[in-house]
């Protein structure tokens, strides 16, 4: 047995008083959880602390809260892997972001992810009548969007979302993760439509920014941000669709910017972005741009000539690294990390799968 | 005053199925519970479903499989329907959007499971009851205009009137406090078990027997109290479970000596024998000294592929690592028989009807009986959609064939009176933790894989107390928003009552049969004891005991043997 300190967020509604930080002393053993603390807290002093829990084992997506600034379910994490984050000695747990407080550490899930998750229009959508039987489909299909279908809705990508922060209308990693366990569903016969509305959308799948901040705060291993990145190949590749935010030409002009020059050129990348520097569409962006533009040489971020003539060229890794994806015959999509390796299959590097680079043989690794 | 045709209480897989059920059939509908809906206990039911999908098995031979299992007190009627109505439900939820498991040609795969003559259990990875669980909430999120939700809302009483129908509920909003009563035609009861009557618990914190109760103290009678399953195989300090899919997949379970122990007991099916019997083969390891110190054995999944595990028991190599500090792909992970099941509960026919005319019951808060004295792994998700559809189908026709009752406010006067009571409680009462900490560690001692007389009087005394205690216990929160003390407090009552329900029927059935081993009476009687027994609420004196016959149709009772 230890003593752990847990600091507590806590917001009493009813009361008129601003949030406040409360300690509370728990004594527990190591490998016991923070809600199993918090629970402590709660049975041995104060029955008024609130939280959301249930299952104490990682499957109801109850209890999600922000220990030590990190979004994570209370049952999930070890008091004492806490402990060695913890500041001044304490364990902080206050409420997820990006969600309303309702009391103490629960939050509005209804107002602001739910709402999210019933904007992907979250049902199967098959053509016609059922079979007699089952579907017939692929074995892979349904492991891989198994990986979605292991979301438990605990809202912690949707707490510390970066693009959601900025803009609260973002459909958020949750929401998208779930539409792709559709898109990717071979059942379902409306992929062109749902990719076309999540394009579209403002707040779509171009709202993005790759900040992985929702693959690191998943408990479950949904990797939401990797999702939302086949929702987009699947969208460009397989549907070209044209969106009107400019996402994926953004994309399509990034990518080959790197191709070419190994490094960014950005004086190219915006008009490239809207079909090239003497488009139709490029020139109100370009004019539209002019004050960053000045700006950005005023304080000598770039001078004319490095803005004018990019002179990096990709280096030969960079043009293998892109070979090896041109000449594969089948994009790789399959979330197949859920698939088992073989003990002789490097078992430690297949857990890590699913970053693109770890599927590059290894001698041709660019981190190697 | 909310008015529907069908009000469902609970949102786990009964509920759902029930909502979509009584909605596809024409009625108003409203869902009801005290935690999100995917939040729900359904969620645990790792596993996988059974049913007779397959052209080379049968429905007859997964009715037997029941009936023994059951340990002869499943009511074949019963039994019979559910079997043969497995496979349409499976390729319902298939239809719906569930993200089955398939095998090498695109077709549903199974994998093998206790008590079970062929491998006819359907499964998504080792996550199926979430995954059905979150693919009815889309159902529900889909037809959003047809079934209303209300979430977070916790039901403190049923309501009925003069005639004794069940006409609702009342239920508190637990984000502002207030209390509605809410009309209905038909109110079907879907609210799940009451693992938390014990300490430790497979069963989420949320388990703690509402429905079961709220329905015995209408009148509504009890059956099987009994009944309680021991699963083998959970995690000793917290009571995690580890799915029986383990052993399903080829897991072995050993002792402290290093022996496959269940070679002396289950020579047949080994592991895979049911689960009262492989929870007491452990028991009497552990007993006889012959389990590891801390009170256990061990289960071996090394046995299985480490490509296998780590594809289909994906979530307990998780809990393993996140749970136990134990890679199960490398070394073996102790466990122990834990409590997981109450195969109990409210007494209902074939369509989910309880005795009190427009109560329902569905799902693991009703007792069908289709599991007798102790279920199958796999029969457990299966039980909640059958006949959470077929008590929502039931519920939607009698509310067709009738005009609106009349719900009497009184009830809601009542209960109003009851919270502020309990909300102004004076100081000095025990903390409502330290009861219920005191009844669960006393249930797991007293009422548990073996039992006795002696034991189980105690139990029944120290219960008594308890409620008495109950009725005073001190309040620390005495706000409107997410008040979880004053919730803890009605739930502790609820507790409380199953509590007594499970010991009297223990202390009454003087055999030994499927869950309940006595010590002092080892052998099953079927002479005396092949019948129900059942409980009915009695003032504030213990329960009334009444008996009811099993129905059989075709299988006689015969000696079990795994």
């Amino acid at each position: 047995m230890a003593d752990y300190t847990l600091r507590l967020r806590r917001y009493l509604p009813e009361s008129g008083a601003a949030p406040y930080w409360e300690d509370f002393q728990v004594d527990l053993e190591g490998h016991r959880s923070v809600l199993d603390g918090i629970l402590q807290a709660k049975d041995r002093t104060d029955a008024s602390i609130g939280i959301r829990c249930s299952c104490r084992a990682a499957i109801c997506g109850s209890c999600g809260v922000r220990i030590n600034g990190k979004p994570n379910l209370a049952c999930h994490m070890h008091l004492d892997s806490a402990a060695e984050n913890a500041v001044d000695g304490a364990i902080v747990v206050e409420p997820m972001g990006n969600m309303p407080v309702i009391k103490d550490l629960i939050v509005d899930m209804d107002a602001v992810h739910w709402k999210k998750i019933q904007r992907v229009t979250p049902w199967l959508l098959p053509d016609g009548d059922p079979p007699e039987r089952e579907y017939v489909v692929p074995p892979e299909s349904m492991i891989d969007v198994t990986q979605t279908m292991a979301c438990i809705q605990c809202g912690a990508c949707v707490s510390d979302c970066l693009s959601m922060e900025v803009d609260p209308l973002f459909i958020g990693p949750a929401a998208l993760a779930k539409a792709y366990r559709f898109v990717g569903d071979p059942r379902d016969r409306q992929q062109y439509e749902r990719l076309k509305d999540l394009s579209e959308d403002p707040h779509g799948i171009y709202d993005c920014t790759h900040c992985f901040n929702c693959i690191e705060a998943c408990p479950k291993d949904v990797a939401p941000m990797s999702q939302i990145m086949r929702l987009r190949r699947i969208a460009s590749a397989d549907h070209e669709i044209e969106d009107r935010n400019n996402g994926h030409r953004h994309e399509k002009a990034f990518v080959e910017n790197i191709e070419r020059n190994g490094l960014l050129h950005e004086a190219d990348l915006l008009p490239d972005s809207y079909g090239g520097k003497f488009h139709p569409r490029a020139v109100p962006e370009l004019v539209d741009s002019l004050p960053v533009i000045l700006k950005a040489l005023q304080r000598r971020k770039v001078t004319p000539k490095k803005a004018l003539l990019h002179e990096h060229k990709a280096p030969p890794e960079v043009k293998r690294i892109f070979k090896h994806v041109h000449d594969k015959e089948e994009r790789f999509e399959l979330n197949l990390y859920v698939v088992g390796e073989e003990e002789h299959e490097h078992a430690e590097q297949a857990e890590h799968a699913g970053a693109a680079g770890s599927h590059l043989p290894e001698e041709r690794s660019p981190n190697q | 005053m909310p008015a529907h045709d069908v009000l469902i209480i609970g949102a786990g897989l009964a509920g759902q199925r029930a909502a979509l059920a009584a909605a596809e059939a024409g009625a108003t509908v409203a869902i009801m519970s005290k935690v999100h809906p995917v939040r729900s206990h359904s969620n645990a039911a790792a596993g996988g479903i059974n049913a007779a999908l397959n052209p080379e098995d049968s429905w007859e031979s997964h009715a037997f499989d029941t009936v023994k299992g059951s340990d002869y007190l499943g009511d074949q009627d019963a039994i019979e329907i559910m079997c043969r109505e497995a496979p349409g439900e499976v390729l319902w939820l298939e239809h719906r959007g569930v993200t089955f498991h398939r095998n090498p040609e695109g077709k549903l795969g199974t994998r093998a499971f206790g008590g079970a003559s062929a491998a006819r259990t359907y499964y998504v990875a080792d996550i199926t009851g979430q995954a059905l669980l979150h693919v009815l909430y889309e159902q529900l999120m889909k037809y959003y205009d047809r079934i209303d939700r209300f979430e977070e809302w916790f039901v403190t009483a049923l309501v009925q009137d003069d005639d004794g129908q069940c006409t609702g509920a009342v239920a508190r909003n637990i984000r502002d406090g207030s209390l509605e009563l809410f009309g209905a035609k038909a109110t079907i009861q879907a609210s799940g078990g009451a693992g938390q009557c014990f300490k430790p618990t497979t069963n989420a914190l949320i388990c703690t027997g509402d429905g079961i109760a709220q329905s015995y103290r209408i009148g509504a009678p009890l059956m099987d109290m009994e009944m309680i399953q021991y699963h083998p195989t959970t995690l000793a300090g917290n009571g995690i479970l580890i799915t029986e899919g383990a052993r399903g997949e080829g897991a072995h379970l050993y002792n402290a000596r290093g022996e496959r122990f269940m070679e002396k007991y289950a020579p047949n099916k080994m592991e895979l024998a049911s689960r009262d019997v492989v929870s007491r083969s452990e028991q009497t390891e552990i007993n006889e000294g012959r389990g590891f110190p801390d009170g256990t054995v061990a289960l071996d999944i090394t046995k299985v592929p480490r490509k296998r595990t780590l594809e289909a028991l994906r979530e307990i190599v998780n809990i393993g690592r996140d749970f136990a500090g134990v890679d199960i792909t490398r070394e073996p992970i102790h466990i122990r028989p834990g409590c997981h099941y109450i195969m109990g509960g409210v007494k209902t026919d074939v369509w989910g009807a309880t005795p009190i005319p427009g109560l329902y019951a569905a799902g693991e808060v009703a007792c069908v009986s289709v599991h007798g004295g102790n279920r199958l792994g796999a029969n457990s998700l299966l039980d909640t959609l059958i006949f959470g559809r077929r008590s929502g189908e039931h519920a939607a026709e009698r509310a067709a064939g009738m005009s609106a009752p009349r719900a009497s406010e009184a009830v809601l006067a009542d209960e109003r009176r009851a919270i502020a009571e309990i909300i102004g409680r004076e100081g000095g009462g025990r903390r409502i933790s330290e009861i219920k900490d005191e009844l669960g560690t006393m249930m797991n001692e007293k009422c548990a894989v073996f039992r006795d007389e002696a034991g189980l009087s105690e139990a029944h005394a120290t219960i008594r107390r308890l409620k008495e205690e109950e009725s005073v216990a001190a309040i620390d929160d005495r706000g409107s928003v997410f008040n979880q003390d004053v919730l803890a407090a009605i739930e502790l009552g609820y507790m409380l009552d199953c509590a007594e329900c499970i010991v009297v029927g223990a202390l009454e059935r003087k055999e030994s049969r499927g869950a309940q081993f006595r010590l002092d009476f080892p052998e099953r009687n079927d002479d005396e004891w092949l019948k129900h027994i059942n409980l009915s609420v009695n003032g504030a004196d213990a329960p009334k005991i009444s008996y009811s016959p099993v129905t059989m149709t075709q299988w006689e009772p015969q000696e079990r043997t795994y």
